[in-house]
């Protein structure tokens, strides 16, 4: 399925992500990385000092689509697969690795690279080559 | 007050995500199919994003505290390790498999997707998972 190209919305969205990131370090002094976020909520051992500031940014994110669909009139665009068997594969392998790698997209690719963290700059890396890696293969190789 | 602004910084969070695109999982995984319908725009999320936040990060470290806590909690861990390597490739693979991240599959659960719904039950599964493997590796340190 393709998609198009859009530089603008892209970018002011991204803007958005880094305005929120320094509200949050500037009033909270956390970092923005989701799987931080809902990781130190989660079980075995939950951060019950962090458990309301967490629980309201994560109320937060999931308020932003009714937002959006009062202001826009319209469902976001979003075409998700119906492989069911890839997509929970998927999920376990993103829950995992960004809980084991100390940080996903937002943690090392937004706020780390932001900080100038030689270990987030290194993450991301990591991450963006086995991820087109990974689309490499399903779109172009083994299971096309 | 406190309440309420962390609300909103979430609120807003989702909505650039929602705007940039980063929650429909066909343009995530067109960007990262640099040989087939490449779809560069993800790269100016990214963009924006830090060329807000780097300088924001920067200034902000100047003060001795934030406005709601008594110290700022940003990771001092600085040399690369074994987890931190091996964690981020095994994020890369699922991100390019699902095209979802945490960040916008948990902004998209009010849409009901079905897909998505699972994806983030299972994502929940793995970090639950992989805290259980850490505290138990480190207990073993510990002893």
């Amino acid at each position: 399925m393709e998609t198009e190209f859009t530089p603008l919305s892209s970018l002011v969205g991204g803007i958005l992500i880094g305005i929120s990131a320094v509200i949050l370090l500037i009033t909270n002094g956390r970092i923005a990385g989701i799987s931080g976020i809902v990781s130190r909520i989660l079980p075995p051992s939950i951060h019950r000092s962090e458990l309301p500031q967490g629980l309201l940014f994560v109320g937060g994110l999931i308020l932003a689509i009714p937002t959006w669909y009062f202001i826009d009139g319209g469902m976001p665009v979003n075409f998700v697969s119906n492989n069911y068997l890839v997509l929970s594969m998927a999920g376990l392998l993103v829950g995992f690795g960004a809980v084991f790698g100390n940080g996903c997209t937002s943690g090392h690719g937004v706020c780390g690279i932001s900080r100038v963290s030689k270990r987030s700059i290194v993450a991301t890396s990591v991450f963006m080559t086995t991820s087109f890696i990974t689309v490499l293969l399903i779109k172009h190789g083994l299971w096309s | 007050m406190r309440s309420l602004i962390t609300l909103i910084t979430g609120l807003i969070f989702g909505i650039g995500l929602i705007m940039s695109g980063m929650t429909n999982p066909a343009k995530v995984q067109n960007f990262l199919d640099l040989f087939g319908k490449w779809d560069p725009s993800l790269a100016f999320v990214m963009g924006g994003a830090i060329f807000i936040a780097m300088p924001g990060f920067w200034l902000i470290q100047k003060r001795q505290s934030p406005f709601f806590e008594k110290q700022f909690y940003i990771p001092n861990k600085r040399e690369l390790d074994f987890r931190l390597i091996v964690g981020a490739a095994i994020f890369g693979i699922g991100w390019g498999l699902g095209g979802f991240c945490p960040g916008p599959a948990i902004t998209s659960i009010l849409t009901g997707n079905k897909g998505t719904l699972l994806f983030i039950t299972t994502m929940l599964i793995g970090m639950v998972l992989a805290k259980s493997l850490i505290s138990l590796s480190d207990r073993k340190k510990a002893i």
